[in-house]
């Protein structure tokens, strides 16, 4: 571990902030579409955005290996995600319960575990930090959580993204689960969602 | 009787250790990310016994918070003793506000009722789960039941509804009456009386249910479909009184039978004892 | 006007003040103490730390006695307070052939390396009542030879193993732990093992029995049954070397079973393992037996008996979990019962109709 006196702060007051952020958290996944904004959430270290940072915190530890794409795995993330959650940082995407990627970074959900038809909720659950939770391209979201459609538009994301995500859509009940984030936001998008432009 | 606190230190807020709560919030946001499909959780030994609610318990400790307004029922009612007993042990290690008003309350933890009164939007309702699996009772194998879940081969359920109708002339199951989720799971309810599933049908709410002993933990997500089995020719229906509430004069609400008298004498009131009282208070302000 | 079931706060303030009472007994009487009761009712607390799955002697101790001498209720409350304790760590497998034994038998040899030691047994006494325990009066110490704790008790099954006639134990040295993560099917044998050791004790005990009677037989040889004290030890992540932590008393039983052997395979012994905190014999020989059995379908042997149905036996071990879900048919379900009513009434209305309909119809013929 490097320098300790370099490390970023955790979540202040844990079982409370924790439990404040958790329920932004539980609200976004349980109205996809929907952008949360997480109280109390720390700054992040090196590129991990303040909501990433805090969904960590809030939901990763040692039985939750973490794999970060290369934008974010830097030793300020690594000794982060160490120290505050005690998370294992793992290289194979298929042992990750948690992913961190970028907005452009390649084959984005390739290779994370899907979960099994008898228990599609082994599955990852991956954050994608995007530049803005609206201002991209329109789409329409429906699913679970939704009344009739959501509105949503997120940026950044490259039309692949979206191929992909159609795919994992189709793979319910298996697929891995989305949150974006975007500075001290986020917005979710679970696999039983179905998006359309 | 050992007292516990959230302010003497000796507990975790809300009882759970931060480690557990993590594992639980996982869980719950796996169970809403595939809606009515059992998510198993490394459920705790909880103070209080198995099949008394410690599936709802864990659930509830998990969410909680100091923003918080708490009710908890059971069969409808605020003030029955296992009601009682779970809202005395979160306001004690959760320091949390609680009451008996549904409109007011955050969250809601029941046992086999849902409240008469509409549920909104940021409601999150937690329900106590004995047996978790709807086809427990057709198959008693897990091992069975998941391929089953896996393979969405619900033909068994079929069968036992059609059975119901050829020896009844209708579908003679009363609660705990298995809904399907977005068209794709079949689900327990939990055992409220099938007068209660339509409540779940696209709610604003969000439901979680959490099983104990059983070691499970399912959701359905707001604005989510949930249909109560049945055929074309034998349309779900729910029970129904000739009796009003002998104390709020409801027509719309499930009524309890009490027998009042050795005579057998009947009197029939509102199960949920808020909307009563909010009735009868209404009722009252307006004369 | 009549209101159901008000007043339940108070109801249970007033139950909650007259079961302590009732705990306490005749205040004339002197109160147990926490040391009364570990040390002669010991075996009480060796089967309370045993299912409850903590060693803690003075806190099996105090569960029984705020349970009134209900085990089950005294298991309850010990594993309510583990669950809420922090884990530090895990300590190394225990070596029971370091184990200073203060009782050890085989039976299946008239003798065997360190010798056959009776112990404290009931096996032998005559079930007479002994009324001078009745009387007040101390009882002079039992004469027993001083432990040997300069060597080590090899294990009968070892010896076995050595000749080939004996099936090695498992090596699987993966950890899971039942009380963190939910129970998935099939189990691995540590896990069976670790549900049984936690499993109630009648439970094991019926099912047990059961194999010696024809459900599930497997020709079970006890190959040792020894208790004593074992140490525990545990390498701090600082410091990087084992230290001992404590000594515990335990007793282990290693049940030697037949095996036909297979066109490959020679015929072999296999074992069936049973491991329980303190002095409890009962519940380390119905573990072994219930673990070979639960071994059926691994030995490629018929499981049609329920002591082998994984699921069956896995499922229904914990008294915890069972007395919570029989006892909880005490809380009040009148309104699925309401529901029930409704619909039986709605049911034998029409069944009349139609009786009465026939009747009619045969008098008008």
């Amino acid at each position: 571990m490097s320098d300790l006196s370099q490390l970023a702060p955790g979540l202040a007051d844990p079982p409370h902030d924790a439990q404040r952020i958790f329920r932004a958290i539980l609200d976004a996944v349980s109205h996809p579409g929907r952008i949360v904004s997480l109280p109390a959430a720390p700054a992040g270290p090196g590129r991990l955005s303040p909501a990433a940072a805090a969904y960590l915190l809030t939901l990763a530890d040692r039985d939750t290996p973490v794999c970060l794409a290369e934008e974010f795995d830097h030793p300020a993330v690594r000794d982060f995600l160490r120290f505050h959650a005690g998370s294992p940082i793992v290289e194979d995407r298929g042992e990750a319960a948690f992913g961190v990627l970028a907005a452009n970074t390649p084959q984005p959900l390739e290779g994370f575990n899907l979960g099994t038809d008898a228990y599609p909720d082994r599955s990852a659950t991956l954050l994608v930090e995007v530049p803005a939770l609206s201002d991209g391209l329109v789409q329409q979201w429906r699913g679970p959580g939704i009344d009739v459609r959501a509105t949503v538009a997120i940026a950044g994301l490259p039309e692949d993204f979206w191929t992909e995500w159609a795919a994992n859509h189709g793979l319910f009940p298996c697929g891995v689960d989305v949150v974006f984030t975007a500075g001290t936001e986020l917005c979710a998008l679970p696999r039983s969602i179905a998006v359309e432009v | 009787m050992t007292e516990i606190n959230a302010k003497d230190g000796a507990y975790n807020y809300a009882y759970l250790d931060e480690q557990t709560k993590r594992m639980i919030r996982r869980a719950i946001l796996k169970a809403v990310a595939v809606p009515g499909y059992q998510v198993p959780f490394g459920g705790r030994e909880m103070p209080l016994p198995y099949g008394w609610g410690t599936g709802g318990i864990q659930v509830t400790a998990a969410i909680i918070g100091q923003d918080d307004t708490l009710k908890v029922i059971d069969q409808g009612a605020d003030d029955t003793t296992n009601a009682v007993s779970i809202r005395r042990f979160f306001a004690r290690v959760a320091d949390v506000a609680t009451t008996t008003r549904t409109k007011e309350a955050t969250i809601i933890q029941t046992r086999h009722r849902v409240p008469e009164t509409p549920l909104g939007e940021g409601q999150i309702l937690v329900f106590q789960v004995p047996i978790p699996e709807p086809l427990r009772m057709l198959e008693p194998r897990e091992t069975e039941t998941r391929t089953l879940h896996a393979l969405s081969e619900y033909g068994v359920m079929q069968v036992s509804l059609y059975e119901s109708i050829a020896r009844h002339g209708r579908i003679a199951k009363t609660y705990n009456y298995p809904v399907m989720v977005n068209g794709r799971y079949i689900m327990s309810p939990s055992p409220i009386p099938k007068f209660d599933n339509p409540k779940l049908d696209r709610s604003p709410a969000l439901q979680l249910y959490g099983a104990g002993r059983e070691k499970r933990i399912y959701a359905v997500p707001p604005h989510t479909p949930v249909k109560s089995l049945d055929f074309d020719d034998h349309p779900f229906e729910i029970e129904t009184w000739e009796q009003c509430c002998a104390l709020c004069g409801s027509r719309e609400s499930f009524l309890d039978e009490m027998i009042v008298d050795d005579d057998g004498q009947r009197l029939f009131v509102c199960s949920d004892t808020d909307y009563c009282e909010r009735r009868r208070d209404t009722a009252e302000a307006a004369e | 006007m009549y209101v159901a079931v008000k007043g339940g706060e108070t109801a249970i303030a007033h139950s909650l003040d007259y079961i302590a009472d009732k705990r306490r007994g005749d205040r004339s009487l002197a109160e147990l103490s926490l040391e009364q009761i570990d040390q002669q009712l010991g075996l009480a607390v060796d089967r309370v730390m045993t299912e409850g799955s903590c060693y803690d002697r003075s806190l099996a101790a105090l569960a029984i006695k705020q349970a009134r001498g209900d085990l089950i209720e005294a298991i309850f409350l010990l594993r309510a307070y583990r669950t809420t304790l922090p884990r530090f760590g895990e300590s190394l497998p225990l070596d029971t052939a370091s184990m200073v034994a203060e009782r050890r038998i085989s039976s299946t040899f008239k003798d065997v390396p360190g010798g056959q030691v009776l112990g404290p047994t009931y096996d032998y006494t005559h079930r007479l009542l002994d009324f001078s325990l009745a009387a007040e009066g101390e009882r002079p110490a039992a004469a027993t030879a001083p432990a040997d704790t300069g060597r080590s008790l090899p294990r009968v099954g070892d010896i076995l193993e050595r000749e080939g006639m004996l099936e090695p134990p498992p090596q699987d040295g993966a950890s899971e732990d039942l009380t963190r993560q939910p129970l998935t099917l099939p189990a691995s044998r540590p896990v069976r093992l670790q549900n049984l050791a936690r499993g109630d004790e009648g439970f094991l005990l019926a099912l047990g029995y059961s194999t010696q009677r024809g459900y599930g037989n497997n020709h079970p040889f006890v190959g040792e049954i020894r208790y004593g004290h074992v140490p525990v030890s545990f390498v701090p992540e600082e410091l990087g070397f084992a230290i001992e932590i404590a000594e515990i008393d335990l007793t282990e039983c290693d049940m030697v079973n037949q095996f036909a052997g297979s066109h490959d395979v020679p015929p072999q012994f296999t074992r069936g393992y049973g491991l329980a905190f303190g002095h409890s014999e009962r519940k380390a020989m119905s573990m072994a037996l219930v673990d070979r059995a639960l071994r059926a379908e691994e030995l490629s042997e018929a499981a049609a008996s329920p002591a082998q149905d994984e699921e069956f036996v896995l499922a229904h071990s914990d008294n915890v979990e069972a007395s919570g879900f029989v006892q909880h048919l005490k809380l009040p379900h009148y309104v699925d019962f309401q529901s029930e009513l409704v619909v039986v009434r709605t049911l034998r209305a029409e069944v009349e109709a139609r009786n009465r309909q026939a009747a009619m119809d045969q008098a008008a013929e």
